[in-house]
């Protein structure tokens, strides 16, 4: 089953034939997503990795039509052809880039509300269902199927975490990167709500950070609606206070957003904190049973 | 990037909301002839750190030698590690209330918010939630009239001061869009006879969107090393540790200083320098480092994106070019990692696979040095 994505999803590549486009399209076919199209404005007619590209969205829709897109645009002209994956019909958008405008951002997922997408990133390694569709950047060993679903804010460190998961033969169901901006598609809530009713889900792992106040309402939403299992991971314990730590929201301001608050309500709300990512697994198996 | 006062009130003005009069002066003696010219009036240090007022960067002057005094005062005062260029000298204007204004970004809910509170002025961060109204706003509709008076009955604000809410609204919501800021806040935002007038102006612009402003000018407050970091495009901040850390992806090096503190161990610095780093970058990345003097070094790489090969390709060069004697833990894992590590074996740098042998052995390595 998994979440929101599966092997049935097809999938466009926007911004299919530049360096990144066209690596992560060979690397995404060797994982087995189904690819059905690739987009670059004037390329129309070339191929990569023996997939057709076209023009426009709107030319790729109608004649292999798509479920979902991922975006491989420099930032700058990221919200026009998030726009136009959404005007043709897109239900799922994943926006790789970072460094995308704030309010093009804001403009991307009021569009997006307005069509009832699901937008992911910016900013992101984008989302993988193991073993049947990846749509992102992360390299494909560590995602073997399984019983975890995991929501990450950071890449390399969800990485990491899976990581350990892969080595002591833990799989996942869905892995999703919400990405590191101030403004994105999803947030933890939605994704736990889609782990919640997944039958294949047995437990979930957040990775969450310092700054903004999404781990806080994660908790709220944990403590009052999951029947299931979750397990986190914070980064940030170590970082002094105003300095802004890379990811545009993993700042700790006035009091809110530190370690200590989310640690505290991720607890009350019964998630096991792992106070090193290596950890995890260990926490994993209590849940699911050592098998 | 924040906007130091003065030019955020330029942008104020440009989008028609209230300033009072002042003068933009560079030393003393200007600040005494623009005392001269506007008569009673408040001078103001240039810099970005907040509670400057607290602080002694803020003062009063009612004469044209009272302001060369003040003036230079100011000058000589350090303000969170900086000293003002300019300072801003403005008329006094006479404030009845002072009520606080902002548009910021809501990220949970992914638009604009505006929020507005009659209790404006220094202490507004103890303002409780009821008294802080909160509007948020949607981009394709806008901010409306409908939305002032809106605000206005929650706030019991009405008859005149309710009209100037409904021409300044607007007004900064199309400036807050237009220049895309993060953030533009007026606090106090001054009731007088004369009506509303941003006193003070809190703007920051969008890093991201600094290209669709080329007429902005860039203004930076940051050490030396910060600096330089910003020209590399690398995340890097000072701390007061030992070990200096260098992985890829802020998450992973967020979690990198926690172990090295589980482990007992100190960090030198935050250093993320991004994913898919040539050899160039990642070299000019590390020479920064050494350039620290930290007593370890420690290296965690996640290839995802970024090349094993290249780390490593990069680290041999560094240390062959400028002869690294510094201890050093490295932990290689990921994409091209049997490339990278073959390339550290060569050069007979021993590697970790696992991220905690790697910390904990640079903690071990500091406190054998």
């Amino acid at each position: 089953m998994a979440i929101y994505i599966n092997d049935k999803t097809r999938v466009l590549v926007q911004g299919m034939t530049g360096n990144q486009g066209s690596f992560h399209t060979g690397q995404m076919l060797a994982y087995g997503t189904k690819i059905i199209g690739g987009v670059s404005p004037g390329k129309g007619g070339q191929s990569v990795e023996g997939i057709t590209v076209y023009n426009t969205v709107f030319e790729a829709v109608e004649k292999e039509s798509a479920d979902a897109s991922i975006l491989f645009i420099p930032a700058p002209f990221a919200k026009d052809a998030a726009l136009e994956a959404l005007a043709a019909g897109i239900k799922i958008l994943i926006l790789i880039p970072e460094h995308i405008p704030l309010h093009d951002a804001m403009d991307i997922m009021t569009q997006a509300r307005q069509n009832n997408a699901v937008v992911v990133g910016p900013n992101t390694f984008g989302l993988v269902s193991s073993g049947a569709s990846k749509i992102g950047i992360m390299p494909n060993q560590y995602f073997i199927p399984g019983p975890v679903g995991v929501v990450s804010r950071s890449g390399t460190l969800c990485y990491e975490i899976v990581g350990h998961l892969t080595e002591n033969e833990v799989g996942t169901t869905t892995v999703v990167g919400l990405g590191g901006d101030r403004v994105v598609g999803l947030h933890f809530v939605d994704v736990l709500k889609e782990f919640e009713k997944d039958p294949e889900t047995k437990t979930v792992v957040l990775v969450g950070e310092i700054g903004g106040s999404a781990e806080e309402e994660a908790a709220a939403f944990i403590k009052s609606s999951m029947t299931k299992p979750v397990i986190a991971y914070l980064a940030g314990k170590s970082a002094p206070p105003g300095k802004r730590m890379g990811h545009a929201g993993a700042i700790i301001e006035r009091g809110r957003g530190t370690f200590e608050s989310k640690v505290e309500a991720l607890t009350a709300a019964g998630v096991k904190v792992a106070d090193l990512p290596t950890k995890v697994p260990a926490l994993v198996k209590e849940v699911i049973g050592n098998k | 990037m924040k906007l130091y006062e003065y030019l955020g009130k330029e942008l104020f003005e440009r989008y028609g909301i209230p300033i009072p009069k002042g003068r933009v002066v560079e030393n003393a003696e200007q600040a005494g002839e623009a005392a001269a010219e506007l008569g009673e009036v408040v001078i103001k240090s240039q810099v970005l750190t907040g509670k400057r007022g607290k602080a002694g960067g803020i003062s009063f002057a009612s004469s044209s030698d009272e302001a060369i005094k003040e003036a230079k005062r100011i000058f000589s005062m350090e303000l969170g590690g900086f000293t003002a260029d300019n300072l801003l000298v403005e008329e006094k204007v006479q404030i009845e209330q002072e009520i606080y204004l902002a548009l910021t970004v809501d990220g949970a809910a992914q638009r604009p918010v505006v929020l507005v509170s009659l209790d404006g002025g220094m202490d507004v961060e103890d303002v409780s939630e009821e008294r802080m109204i909160r509007w948020p706003v949607d981009v394709t509709v806008g901010l409306q009239a409908f939305m002032v008076r809106e605000i206005c009955r929650k706030l019991g604000v009405e008859g005149s001061l309710q009209k100037e809410f409904i021409k300044l609204l607007p007004k900064l919501y199309k400036m807050f869009r237009e220049m895309d800021a993060e953030l533009a806040e007026i606090n106090p935002l001054a009731l007088t006879p004369e009506g509303l007038i941003a006193a003070d102006a809190k703007v920051t612009i969008d890093d991201d969107a600094l290209y669709r402003h080329p007429q902005l000018p860039m203004i930076k407050e940051k050490t030396a090393l910060e600096l330089k970091a910003e020209e590399l495009d690398l995340a890097y901040v000072e701390l007061e540790g030992d070990i200096a850390v260098m992985a890829n992806g802020a998450g992973i090096t967020m979690a990198t200083l926690d172990m090295v503190q589980h482990y007992g161990g100190s960090p030198a610095n935050f250093l993320d320098f991004g994913g898919g780093a040539d050899v160039e970058k990642t070299s000019q990345a590390l020479e920064l480092l050494l350039g620290t003097n930290p007593k370890v070094l420690l290296i965690n790489i996640f290839g995802g994106i970024t090349r094993c090969d290249v780390v490593a390709e990069a680290f041999a060069r560094v240390r062959e070019s400028k002869g690294i004697e510094l201890p050093v833990s490295f932990r290689l894992v990921g994409t091209n990692e049997t490339e990278g590590r073959a390339i550290l074996d060569k050069a007979g740098i021993k590697s970790f696979t696992s991220m905690d042998e790697a910390v904990s052995h640079a903690v071990d390595l500091l406190n054998a040095s």
